[in-house]
């Protein structure tokens, strides 16, 4: 415990790394996934394709990841961009599939209403289609939320830094409380973006505390 | 692409295929140590997860368990171990086990939830033994939800197994690491292309499998097996 009161310096700047690193994978990942989830949800040719390279490219280990991309895309090995890009990459791989499975939960009974009583094909996308997959989505983010922050500690072997780096430097100098410091701030940080992530459904979604616990969501939650 | 040619002559250098830490006995590790790594997984997930599902008791343990074990970062699991255990090979089992537990559990219980409970009944109403249910109905019905269980655990592994020759002197990671040393991306590059085309074999194996045992199986529950991501 000592450790941390001397280094609390360190920790909260390598926090600081961590969410630049964290933060906009997330936010990236939601603004790609969407539109690349509902193209595969509304064209069958490109289902197939776009759930595909998801599930190929979720396959991928991290570290591989982190150092193949910079002979793709030239960035420099060691810079937070490269990290950012592979974690946003791996957040889309896994929100491509909830996205378009989420789209094709929406009753098509209230979709047909929609379109009956008047509804133009773009407001029935953001008024019907995008707030009933809400739920489904949130579940999804969640997920990419946690592991986003998970991964990117691997980031510290090849010397970008995070909360990851408490564990290399503990690992090398032989100090047990940096490792623990560590992983504790990472899963606290897990959890405050997992609780950030619930409180913007709440806000978004008001009628869910009504209903609350709809299967669907529950089911996508415990097995996503 | 320079890069990549460049990877690619690495690969395919003789000198790189003999002598201790070749190509070959790279692979041959990594592999060993995944194979290992679930079994030791499955001999504790299977049975527990089994429990789970065919009495429903402890279920909100493992949900608990598998949701907490997603933050976990695996790095900080590697490198505590590693201290505690010292350099070597046990760390390395011990961190990658602990990390294939949650997704064979979770596996193993939705698989038995997952079943119509009307066929459960049906098999009762027939007869049948709490342990013949569980072997002649829930274990086979849940079979593919199990396969993509450890699908993601096989993942899991060979991923992190590269990880582990931070810790430890193992697998294809160790080109990557020795690599990153010596500032030779080739290498790092020739090892990571590697992995990945390790991780692909399996991932495509596994998918191969899935569908084998959905056809084998006639899931009436219409789940997809790799709900258990």
């Amino acid at each position: 415990m000592n450790w941390v009161w001397v280094n609390l310096d360190l920790v909260a700047g390598r926090t600081l790394d961590h969410l630049v690193l964290t933060v906009p994978p997330i936010i990236l990942t939601f603004l790609i996934a969407v539109p690349l989830g509902t193209i595969a949800h509304r064209y069958r040719a490109t289902r197939g394709v776009i759930l595909t390279a998801g599930g190929l490219l979720y396959a991928v280990p991290s570290l591989p990841l982190f150092i193949m991309l910079p002979a793709i895309v030239g960035t420099s090995i060691r810079s937070p961009l490269n990290l950012i890009i592979a974690l946003t990459l791996y957040g889309i791989a896994l929100m491509v599939r909830v996205v378009a499975d989420a789209l094709a939960s929406v009753d098509t009974g209230v979709r047909q209403s929609a379109i009956g009583v008047g509804f133009s094909p773009g407001s029935v996308f953001w008024r019907v289609d995008l707030p009933l997959a809400g739920p489904v989505l949130l579940a999804g983010m969640r997920v990419v939320a946690v592991s986003t922050v998970s991964l990117a500690t691997v980031g510290a072997v090849i010397g970008v830094q995070s909360l990851g780096s408490l564990f290399t430097d503990g690992f090398q100098r032989g100090i047990q409380e940096e490792i623990v410091a560590g992983i504790v701030a990472t899963v606290l940080l897990a959890v405050l973006f997992d609780a950030a992530l619930v409180g913007l459904g709440r806000l978004l979604m008001p009628w869910q505390r009504v209903q609350a616990g709809g299967s669907a969501v529950t089911r996508a939650r415990e097995t996503a | 692409m320079n890069f990549f040619i460049a990877a690619i002559a690495w690969l395919f250098d003789p000198a790189h295929y003999t002598g201790a830490g070749s190509i070959p006995s790279r692979l041959l590790e990594h592999l060993g140590f995944t194979l290992v790594t679930l079994v030791f997984a499955s001999v504790i997930a299977i049975p527990a997860g089994y429990y789970i599902g065919h009495t429903g008791r402890g279920r909100r343990v493992a949900i608990l368990l598998s949701g907490g074990l997603r933050a976990l970062p695996t790095l900080g699991l590697l490198t505590l171990v590693g201290l505690w255990v010292g350099i070597g090979l046990e760390a390395p089992y011990v961190a990658l086990t602990i990390l294939a537990i949650p997704p064979i559990l979770a596996g193993a219980y939705t698989g038995f939830e997952a079943i119509d409970r009307a066929t459960i009944d049906a098999a009762t109403a027939m007869g049948m033994s709490g342990g013949q249910v569980v072997r002649k109905v829930e274990m086979p019905l849940g079979l593919p939800l199990l396969i993509g269980g450890l699908r993601s655990a096989t993942l899991q592994v060979v991923a992190t197994a590269t990880l582990a020759a931070y810790i430890a002197d193992v697998g294809l990671g160790r080109p990557v690491f020795e690599g990153l040393k010596t500032n030779n991306y080739d290498e790092m590059l020739a090892g990571s292309i590697l992995v990945i085309l390790l991780a692909l074999v399996l991932e495509g194996i596994f998918a191969l499998a899935t569908r084998l045992a959905l056809r084998v199986v006639p899931t009436a529950s219409g789940l997809q097996p790799d709900l258990t991501r």
